[in-house]
């Protein structure tokens, strides 16, 4: 009976695995955030990364900014991407969407994210944006606002061929492609159009996944964002780990998963960061053994509760949130950050020289530890009255 | 939108020193200059018999330093304004680098022989594979700092840090000096200090624990010969450093400790069978 099951279990087919969900990577990563609130265009953000132009080769390149729609800042601003050979699918994959989200969302306004045709993007996806209210119904009712746009957007990622939400949150937005970075804000005019709070970019260098639209970092889900330098390791466990809470990866690139992590952690467990930069980076044993008691009691339950979402393998990155900038580095730092402050204003780097461009003068530059948070807060969120900045 | 790398900078076959010569010192003006035209420049300035170069508004340009090998061994000053990229210094052959300010990354990776002097913090991997010459930084250094440094006969790499050092100091070091003076005013926080450590010598001014340090590693005070060769290089340190104000009585009157490897083969029993 043995042996039957034993061949049995060996002739049975084994699922396909689709392996090319990984990545190791030289990008680069910058951050800068106004603690005061003071809304800036992407101008100097876009100078630096470009800065580090030699870390990306040019396969991806993107930006998250926070605070840019004051007007809609109560709505959900859900930004698709529809992809496809020609003009047609793409059309045909944003009806599919739209038939979707007449269902089960009410839109306020919509439109294409505008961009300018003369640049030198390839195959760019359509991009449109639409400022929404969640319409629950029946079961969902009892769902919280939060839980039931997570629900749709995975929803749309997994059932929508070619339509994909790459952005979900409330007064932010993400503007990612194919390109260096410096041409992604070009194409969509992120130093003319849009004045953030907060701004993070990301400089892609992908050698184990195809370059695609979807795949540039930021990866964001509600108002978090991840831009991320290095490779997931344990991509695999916490790809499994996050799909019991309702996580669907399904943008090819390992650093997904961390954004999923940030909203599980953060949003819906309310740990505070330097709990989860805990979590994601845990001291190794031989550090957690010197601890006192009680430190060592908390980081070793840590461990236990939450072994499947530790980050293994090098990486730095910069979480982005609401009123937030965070900075992490693996526990033993194989991936570079440094950090700065000049005023109110809040730096993050894969480079000091990217900083120094747009800030010659610096109060304070630091590189923090490995495993170590460093998060940027804005003393006050003014409510900004200012217009919309459209095109002219 | 200013561009890192301009059309202009990019065609090749301009003038290729811009900037002025006078008794031997060239200016070099990098904003907006490619890694590699910056170092194309360099090259021709010390083919061209140049002393010295002074380098300004430099931002992020890699590898300065590395490729001025010339068959007659010329050696030339430069001097960095601004922020230089990843790997100042790289298989440097003996020049003199001095940056005023803070550098990144890999700061004499691999470096032959000369003068690596820091006005400021020194990031990652500073003196990765050092096999000769000396780096002086003022401030502190990032993590893996003399990373698989190493000596063969004469040639002994030396670093002498003003501050601290992040987790894994003199990891897989394999020889030369380093000496941390701790002249941050707090203790040293860096753990895993000379994890697979199998030659050279680290000297801290200050004290360690236990812990701190790889298990191969033996904490011992400095005995007379460690004396000199600490006192030889704090007065060079601050012959580079006057705007410390410290003389080398002020340094040296604080203990020092010794951390050298039990072994030169610490992995010998783990793979061997």
């Amino acid at each position: 009976m043995f042996t039957l099951c034993l061949e049995f279990k060996i002739i049975m087919p084994r699922k396909r695995r689709e392996l090319y969900n990984k990545e190791i990577c030289a990008c680069s990563i910058f951050g800068a955030m106004n603690r005061d609130g003071d809304r800036f265009t992407a101008e100097g953000v876009m100078k630096a990364i470009a800065n580090m132009h030699v870390r990306g080769n040019g396969l991806g390149g993107g930006f998250a900014a926070y605070g840019i729609y004051p007007d809609y800042r109560d709505y959900y601003a859900l930004h698709l991407m529809f992809t496809g050979h020609d003009w047609e699918a793409k059309r045909s994959a944003k009806q599919d969407f739209d038939a979707f989200l007449c269902e089960n969302f009410d839109v306020v306004h919509d439109e294409e994210v505008p961009h300018r045709d003369e640049s030198t993007v390839t195959d760019p996806p359509l991009v449109w944006r639409y400022f929404v209210l969640p319409n629950k119904k029946g079961d969902e009712a009892q769902l919280s606002d939060e839980d039931y746009v997570v629900k749709k957007v995975m929803w749309v990622n997994t059932q929508i061929e070619k339509a994909f939400v790459f952005s979900s949150g409330k007064n932010m937005g993400c503007f990612k492609g194919v390109g260096y970075p410096e041409e992604i804000g070009e194409y969509f005019m992120l130093d003319r159009l849009y004045r953030a709070y907060t701004w993070t970019a990301h400089g892609r260098f992908p050698t184990n996944t195809q370059a695609w639209w979807g795949g540039a970092h930021p990866f964001s889900l509600l108002d978090i964002s991840v831009v991320h330098n290095g490779e997931i390791s344990s991509y695999g466990t916490n790809r499994w780990y996050l799909e019991m809470y309702g996580y669907a990866c399904t943008l090819q690139t390992d650093t997904e998963v961390i954004a999923y992590a940030a909203d599980l952690l953060m949003r819906r467990q309310h740990l505070p960061v330097e709990l989860v930069a805990k979590i994601l980076a845990p001291p190794i044993w031989n550090s957690i053994d010197r601890m006192n008691e009680s430190e060592r009691k908390l980081l070793t339950a840590l461990r236990m509760v939450y072994g499947p979402l530790l980050m293994n393998g090098p990486f730095a990155i910069i979480i982005g949130q609401t009123g937030k900038m965070i900075g992490l580095t693996d526990r033993i730092r194989l991936r570079p950050l440094t950090a700065a402050t000049r005023g109110a204003m809040f730096y993050l780097s894969s480079e000091e020289a990217a900083i120094r461009l747009i800030s010659p003068q610096l109060d304070d530059v630091w590189t923090p530890n490995g495993g170590e948070p460093v998060v940027g807060e804005l003393k006050n969120i003014r409510m900004v009255k200012d217009e919309v900045i459209r095109l002219s | 939108m200013t561009k890192a790398y301009p059309a202009e900078a990019r065609s090749r076959g301009q003038k290729r020193v811009q900037g002025r010569v006078c008794s031997g010192t060239a200016e070099i003006d990098a904003a907006g200059l490619e890694t590699r035209e910056l170092n194309d420049h360099l090259r021709d300035l010390m083919l061209a018999g140049t002393e010295k170069a002074v380098l300004k508004d430099v931002c992020g340009q890699r590898y300065i330093g590395t490729r001025l090998y010339s068959p007659e061994h010329r050696k030339m000053e430069i001097e960095i304004f601004g922020t230089p990229g990843n790997d100042l210094g790289a298989f440097l052959f003996g020049h003199k680098i001095r940056v005023h300010g803070n550098a990144q990354d890999g700061v004499g990776n691999t470096m032959d022989d000369g003068e690596i002097v820091i006005e400021g913090r020194a990031g990652d991997v500073t003196g990765f594979s050092m096999r000769g010459g000396k780096i002086f930084v003022r401030e502190n250094v990032g993590y893996r700092t003399a990373l698989h440094m190493k000596e063969y006969n004469e040639k002994r790499p030396v670093m002498v840090i003003g501050g601290t050092s992040q987790d894994f100091l003199g990891e897989y070091m394999a020889g030369g000096i380093v000496i941390l003076l701790g002249l941050h005013g707090k203790p040293h926080k860096g753990n895993f200090i000379g994890n697979g450590m199998h030659g050279g010598v680290i000297y801290l001014r200050g004290s360690v624990d236990k812990t701190q340090v790889g298990g191969q590693v033996d904490i011992s005070p400095p005995d007379e010969a460690d004396r000199e060769i600490i006192e030889r290089y704090v007065s060079e340190f601050i012959e580079r450093f006057p705007e410390i104000g410290l003389d080398k009585e002020q340094i040296l009157n604080s203990d020092f400790v010794r951390l050298s490897p039990r072994s030169k083969r610490p992995y010998g029993k783990l793979y061997a069978y």
